[in-house]
């Protein structure tokens, strides 16, 4: 199988499942350890609460299975919740511990109010991606995507403690924050790349040519 | 930044994309699907689906068209109409919806919003406003496409239902739907003032001009156009007549006559115009 899906019974799974079958990449969804450490790409997605999706994968046992599964060294993807998930810590409705493999915190939109520019919370909708590092042309983006709208839906974004694995960053009311990292074989986005259009079916065929 | 979202609405009865006048009087223009496809190629930010009928969801072909669209449309899709459960929910999840939207279960138990949100996630639920203007100038929420009235205040059910952990609200003035005299501004700026989360002004657009007020002078999050975009596209989707003689109103097809008060453009110049007008959007390279 070249994809697993982690399912963690949080969210919709099944666009990043029509995304994988859109540019011919094999795909399971499934909260099987075995099937997880057994594919060649494993990609942890998500939409929601925080500490609710933290209580799913410890009581599904599936954050040994991710801890294992990148010490594989096999290409780790996170999408979205799935990004914030891999840090140390979120302030959603008080402090709660993440999975601790990017050192960072998760820390929610505070904007001032002004009522010319309103800034919804969550920030649902496009916005650009600024690239900010030279590591991102080794990443599934390769060479495209800089400048490019992504498709965003999250009110809590990421803040790496190590700046150097920031790929890229978004602005959003007065908060330029990070969008995109890229630590030893983990590649994770705030973004959806299975809702971003051609644009993001492009990523999952940047994904499809490197693993043949 | 903000960037603005245009969403095209698509109202479905049976197999096909309908429109009708303040949600009634549908007419039939097509197969949904080519709509959505052509909407997906032209740049929509996401797609609106909406169950006129407000079928039972467990015996509902409403979901076969949801799969066939997500299989080819990678931009998230909403559907509405008749979803009463957390069951009802799942299924329309299941079949590749990314979000659902309610109003009249929301309205009858305001305490299925706060279910909903916790169990798929608040960014899942929108929640579907349907408003009649009153003579005193203040705003009633309606179901049922306007035919029953609630008597439920706008902008105090606005706060309610982001209070209850709603995503967006989808803002829809029947007065104004189908009409093309416009978008209600009132409305639009009155909720948006109300709440944090994204309001989706909908009902009443017939050109870009419309859009530019709804977002510059009323502070609209997105905009959900429908008979705009339609009337102008069914020429575009090619020649539909003759496939839809068994169910709905099929004499506007077959007259092929356009409807003056709507702009002419396809859903990529309207973008365009937006753009040129200085409303920030995603356009497409």
């Amino acid at each position: 199988m070249d994809i697993a899906i982690i399912d963690y019974k949080m969210s919709n799974l099944h666009s990043v499942q029509a995304a994988c079958r859109k540019v011919g990449l094999s795909s399971v969804i499934t909260s099987d350890q075995a099937q997880i450490l057994d594919a060649k790409i494993a990609v942890l997605p998500g939409v929601g609460a925080f500490s609710k999706a933290m209580n799913h994968l410890v009581e599904l046992k599936l954050d040994d299975c991710i801890y294992r599964f990148i010490e594989s060294g096999k290409p780790f993807i996170g999408i979205c919740l799935g990004l914030q998930l891999l840090f140390d810590e979120s302030d959603e409705f008080g402090k709660h511990t993440g999975l601790g493999i990017v050192k960072g915190k998760v820390k929610k939109f505070h904007f001032l109010e002004n009522s010319n520019s309103k800034h919804p919370i969550p920030q649902i909708g496009w916005n650009k991606v600024q690239q900010t590092s030279t590591i991102w042309k080794d990443t599934f983006l390769g060479d495209n995507y800089n400048d490019d709208f992504m498709y965003f839906v999250h009110s809590h974004y990421v803040v790496p403690e190590d700046e150097n694995i920031i790929l890229s960053t978004t602005t959003y009311g007065t908060t330029e924050y990070c969008s995109a990292i890229k630590q030893d074989n983990i590649f994770a986005t705030q973004f959806h790349p299975e809702k971003s259009g051609k644009i993001g079916i492009k990523i999952y065929e940047g994904i499809k040519n490197k693993i043949g | 930044m903000k960037y603005i979202r245009i969403i095209p609405r698509l109202d479905i009865k049976g197999p096909n994309l309908v429109k009708g006048i303040h949600l009634e009087g549908l007419r039939v223009l097509g197969k949904p699907e080519d709509f959505a496809q052509l909407y997906y190629e032209h740049g929509a930010d996401e797609i609106i689906y909406q169950d006129t009928v407000a079928s039972l969801y467990q015996r509902n072909n409403l979901t076969e068209i949801i799969t066939r669209t997500v299989e080819n449309i990678f931009i998230p899709l909403t559907v509405g109409g008749g979803i009463r459960t957390l069951d009802d929910i799942n299924i329309v999840l299941r079949a590749g919806a990314d979000k659902i939207s309610i109003n009249t279960a929301a309205v009858n138990n305001p305490s299925f919003i706060d279910q909903a949100s916790r169990f798929f996630g608040s960014s899942t639920i929108v929640v579907a406003i349907e408003c009649i203007r009153q003579n005193d100038g203040t705003f009633l929420a309606y179901t049922d496409n306007g035919r029953e009235h609630t008597g439920v205040e706008v902008l105090n059910w606005a706060r309610e239902a982001e209070g209850r952990g709603a995503g967006e609200i989808l803002l829809t003035s029947i007065d104004q739907e189908g009409t093309g005299n416009g978008f209600d501004l009132d409305l639009i700026r009155m909720v948006t003032a109300a709440v944090k989360i994204p309001v989706i002004a909908h009902g009443g657009a017939a050109n870009v001009p419309h859009i530019v007020d709804s977002i510059n002078s009323a502070g609209a999050d997105a905009v959900a156009i429908a008979s705009m975009l339609h009337y102008a596209s069914v020429k575009l989707i090619g020649d539909l007549t003759g496939k839809y003689e068994k169910e709905g109103n099929i004499e506007f097809l077959k007259g092929k006559k356009s409807f003056k008060s709507f702009g002419q453009e396809n859903l990529m110049e309207i973008k365009s115009q937006l753009n040129d007008s200085g409303i920030p959007l995603r356009v497409l390279n």
